[in-house]
């Protein structure tokens, strides 16, 4: 089966092409070049239509139990947004963390074809593979949380080397079957639950003797010495404290340079300047990023109306409890491994702290100078679900609508942000690099963001229009891996994506010690702890894509 | 015979994953760490093979197609029981979905007291490895838990070490209501829990209470539930000093009306006790698949397991989807009921045609319209099931080859046949 598009105007920044009109032909799934006996089974003539790769978002929150529970905490939230099943689709509950199928039909809709859990714990990695696998379309995979697990503090501690760390977190990712790594609030989320209600960058775990900053180099190194293609995954320690933008430029200076992607930065770039004590650090932090060629982050941008956060870092989430709307919210600690917060919030214009934090995240984006290192989220759902990402590329895309948007939000905060003078509007292509390309490239996906020969053919083709959130909302086709999904923004044909993972090589033997720590302390043996291949491929339509390490150590 | 070791149990709400197993041809023993929930869901032999229609033994083909012509007639189904593995619920809710059923697991009425709480007000709560690990203080609201949970003090209370606890028989133990009938619940050094004896109607105000002096608030009575104020003061101060105590307790065993506001209470006040120190909620639950279904369903539809699909979309109704109260007031025009775990949870009798997707054994007082006996997960399939801390979802093998079809595999060919 030969499919070909025709007369597209492609926008692949992985293979330098920059608008250029031209055919793409896909057989098998992937992209093929021109064939000599051109027996062509289907073509769609797209002639000066945008074509992209599918889209890629590398860090929202789609699998897992927080995000269950958020889910079932907010069920008036789901009432307002009921979807009924089609012939092909499944029903579900939409908003602000839609039900599974849901997710999966709603990203597929705006082009989207692959979309990254940032947070999975490993004792609950099992539930997150399990969601994911009742996501339709898109392809997935996780980072998997550690720094506040007691085995890694506990090591941390004895001063095991680093070696030592290294196969520990190679063996971790193995048995949760994850693509990276991920820490949160270094050491704070079991400081929480030793009673510590912060842990700044240097301050002590007060039964742990270690730091967060102990914890990101320890983890920053072994991910680079385990060759793991995506950074380590940073949500910082201080999120949301006005004044936590010294704590974020420290976190840079913390890494000796090692790769090191700061996720939701725009919740990690608050001064403490003007009348209410809360202030724009865009500036400071765009410029330490951009003086840093280690540093990617991603924005974590807030959109104005109701969502629900969901986050691992449940002693900030626990600070925040008191600004629950509506007023109930959930905390737990997990398994001698992590934790979680869930707390409703309605972000509003009119509400000084929430308009400017809109605006710091835009200032971010539009200060921020390298589009292969900064990456377009909203921290699903934690700044707004993933719906609003049509409405935030034509914020980023059409600055005459960005200062009408800016004009509308709350006076106090319109004059705390430089935003109304930065007159920088995204490029088609530069916003195919942040939601593709560089998506691809930063989590070391091979064949995917990308429309050379031999890559799959997740494919999104867009009618050119001035009002872009038109334009992204609504793709005229999407194609995954080269079966037609999306016609004209609606769900055409349901499909079922893959699992992408890596597995660097450790020590067998760490298993030794492993094995009597789960012996002595939890409530799990070892061998039921990892999750084997088949539990993500034996219902028959999941798979998994495991990509290659980088370097290795030897 | 073959043995197999680290059996994981889908039974006993646990978790538990440290059976030693042997299996002789058909038939199961557990041969190590069983327990009087495990041992004998996991032993009981297997008596029907052949589904059944009108009584009568037909093929799986013919049962599914009856099935499907017995849903196809219906205006509104309700699919009870909901016991069975994630891949049985996933199968349950996509059967639903098509057929506009509803779907309502059959523990949802004691598991709503849980469930309203967390919906209206929230919770801190914590699982079994902080509980292992961390609990200095371990208050027991309302429930006998070895009644239900035979092996909880051993594994996660007088474990031989606990990570932050020096010798974890150091823990306090304080049980409010029920007094506890067995002795695990005594340390392995001999202390004995501080019981404050009440019946559960007196719960409400004994823990009312309590939280007021948590909070420093004046009280005039000298006595609540039969429990003296001084003594109620003491239990107070102890839940206070704990640098990380844990309130559990089983919205199951909870047998007064509006239990639901004793456990906000209990909530409220353990958030009560996080302005200074640590403490967490533990609510015991993951029997009958509860956990399994609430969580399959919360992914699938945004809501736990009382979901109407007539609409052609989820509805979440906490009291007027019950399974009961529809087949009473003549509400629903079918039952499909699945129990893919216990013999002795047969489907409430009623008029209305009935499928029963049961496991084999199970005896009826009324012989369903079609009964399709399904193997077990975690025996003659594996599985995936959740702990009662909803966090922790084990993986369920296969023991035995029975030849007998998963829950999810019934369900997909009704719903194929549809
Ligand atoms: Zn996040």
């Amino acid at each position: 089966m030969l499919t070909k598009l025709s007369g597209g105007i492609v926008f692949d920044p992985a293979n330098g092409v920059n608008g250029k009109q031209m055919d793409i032909y896909i057989q098998d799934g992937r992209i093929i070049k021109q064939p000599d006996d051109a027996r062509i089974d289907t073509e769609y003539n797209i002639d000066g239509k945008i074509v992209m790769a599918g889209a890629i978002d590398l860090h929202t929150h789609i699998g897992g139990g927080k995000g269950n529970i958020a889910r079932i905490l907010m069920p008036e939230n789901h009432r307002d947004d009921p979807v009924a099943r089609t012939s092909i689709t499944r029903s579900g509950t939409g908003h602000c963390m839609p039900s599974t199928h849901i997710t999966g039909y709603r990203y597929a809709e705006m082009g989207y074809t692959a979309g990254f859990e940032p947070a999975v714990l490993p004792v609950n990695a099992r539930q997150a593979h399990m969601e994911m696998a009742d996501i339709p379309i898109l392809d997935k995979g996780g980072y998997i949380m550690l720094g506040s697990d007691d085995y890694l503090l506990r090591m941390l501690t004895a001063r095991k080397d680093q070696q030592a760390i290294n196969d520990y977190v190679a063996w971790t990712l193995r048995a949760s079957q994850g693509l990276g790594i991920k820490v949160v609030n270094p050491g704070g989320i079991s400081a929480f639950k030793f009673n510590q209600r912060k842990l700044d960058l240097d301050e002590q775990h007060s039964h742990y003797n270690v730091s967060p900053r102990d914890i990101l180099k320890a983890l920053t190194m072994a991910v680079k010495q385990l060759g793991i293609p995506h950074p380590l995954h940073v949500h910082g320690c201080n999120l949301g404290v006005p004044g936590n933008l010294q704590t974020t430029l420290d976190t840079i200076n913390a890494v000796d340079s090692l790769p090191m992607h700061l996720t939701h930065i725009q919740f990690h770039s608050y001064g403490t300047e003007g009348d209410f004590k809360f202030s724009s650090g865009a500036a400071q932090i765009a410029e330490a990023v951009n003086n840093n060629p280690n540093i990617s982050l991603d924005v974590g941008q807030i959109m104005f109306g109701q969502t629900v956060t969901a986050s691992g870092d449940s002693m900030h989430q626990y600070a925040n409890h008191n600004i629950a709307n509506p007023k109930k919210w959930v905390c737990m600690d997990i398994e001698c491994d992590a934790g979680c917060g869930l707390v409703p919030f309605k972000y509003r214009d009119q509400n000084f702290v929430n308009a400017l934090q809109w605006a710091i995240g835009l200032e971010i984006f539009l200060l921020v100078d390298d589009p292969w290192r900064i990456f377009l989220t909203t921290d699903h759902p934690n700044g707004a679900p993933f719906t609003s990402y049509p409405h935030l590329i034509r914020l980023l895309m059409d600055q005459s609508f960005r200062n009408d948007m800016l004009a509308t939000i709350h006076p106090e905060a319109q004059k705390m942000t430089t935003l109304a003078s930065i007159d920088r509007e995204y490029t088609l292509e530069e916003i195919a690099i942040l939601t593709r390309a560089g998506a691809a490239r930063i989590t070391g996906l091979v064949h995917r963001g990308s429309l050379g020969e031999g890559d799959w053919a997740d494919i999104t083709v867009y009618t050119d229009n001035d009002d872009r959130e038109a334009m992204f909302e609504t793709p005229d086709y999407v194609f995954k891996d080269g079966r037609l999904v999306v016609k004209d923004g609606e769900i055409v044909d349901i499909c079922w994506g893959t699992t992408h993972v890596v597995r660097p090589s450790y020590d067998a033997s760490v298993e030794t010690e492993l094995t009597q720590y789960f012996e002595r302390f939890m409530t799990m043996k070892l061998g039921n702890f990892k999750i084997s291949d088949d539990e993500l491929t034996d219902d028959g339509r999941g798979s998994l894509t495991v990509h290659p390490t980088t370097g290795a150590a030897s | 015979m073959t043995e197999f070791k680290e059996v994981t149990s889908p039974f006993c709400g646990i978790g538990t994953d440290d059976l030693t197993v042997q299996v002789d041809n058909l038939s199961v023993t557990v041969t190590e760490n069983g327990c009087s929930m495990n041992s004998p869901a996991f032993e009981l032999g297997i008596t029907d093979t052949s589904p059944r229609v009108g009584g009568k033994e037909v093929d799986l083909d013919t049962a599914y197609h009856k099935a499907a012509e017995l849903l196809s007639q219906t205006s509104q189904p309700v699919i009870g029981g909901c016991a069975t593995d994630v891949n049985g619920m996933r199968a349950l809710l996509s059967l639903a979905d098509q057929s506009g059923a509803v779907v309502d697991h059959q523990g949802f009425n004691s598991a709503r007291y849980n469930i309203l709480t967390m919906q209206e007000s929230g919770w801190i709560n914590t699982t079994l490895a902080e509980l292992k690990n961390r609990c200095d203080v371990l208050l027991v609201v309302g429930t006998d838990i070895e009644a239900t949970y035979p092996r909880f003090y051993e594994l996660f209370v007088w474990c031989q070490e606990a990570m932050f606890l020096e010798q974890s028989s150091d823990r306090e133990i304080i049980i409010l209501g029920k007094h506890p009938q067995g002795k695990t619940v005594i340390s392995p050094t001999g202390k004995h829990p501080h019981v404050l004896d009440c019946s559960d109607a007196a719960l409400p105000e004994v823990l009312s209470i309590l939280r007021a002096l948590l909070k420093n608030r004046p009280v005039k009575s000298t006595e609540v539930g039969g429990i003296s104020l001084p003594e109620l003061q003491l239990v107070a101060d102890k839940l206070k000093q704990a640098n990380y105590g844990v309130a559990t307790w089983s919205a199951a065993a909870l047998e007064h009306q509006h239990a639901d506001l004793t456990v906000q209470t209990i909530c409220e006040l353990v958030k009560d006790l996080n302005h200074d120190t640590r403490f967490a909620g533990l609510p015991l639950g993951g029997r009958q698949g509860d956990q399994t279904a609430h969580q399959v369903s919360g992914w699938t539809t945004g809501y736990p397991a009382r979901v109407r699909f007539s609409s052609g979309f989820p509805e979440y109704d906490p009291y007027l989807y019950d399974t009961e109260f529809m087949l009473d007031n003549g509400e629903a025009d079918l039952l499909l009921w699945v129990q893919s775990l216990d013999t002795e949870s047969a489907q409430p009798p009623t008029l209305v045609p009935t499928i029963v997707i049961g496991r084999s054994g199970m005896q009826f007082q009324k012989e369903p319209d079609v009964f399709i006996p399904v193997g077990v997960p975690g025996i003659d399939h594996s599985g995936h099931a959740y702990r009662l801390d909803s966090v922790v979802a084990i993986r369920l093998k296969q023991l035995r080859d029975s030849g007998l079809p998963s829950t999810a595999d019934v369900l997909s060919a009704i719903q194929l046949a549809l």
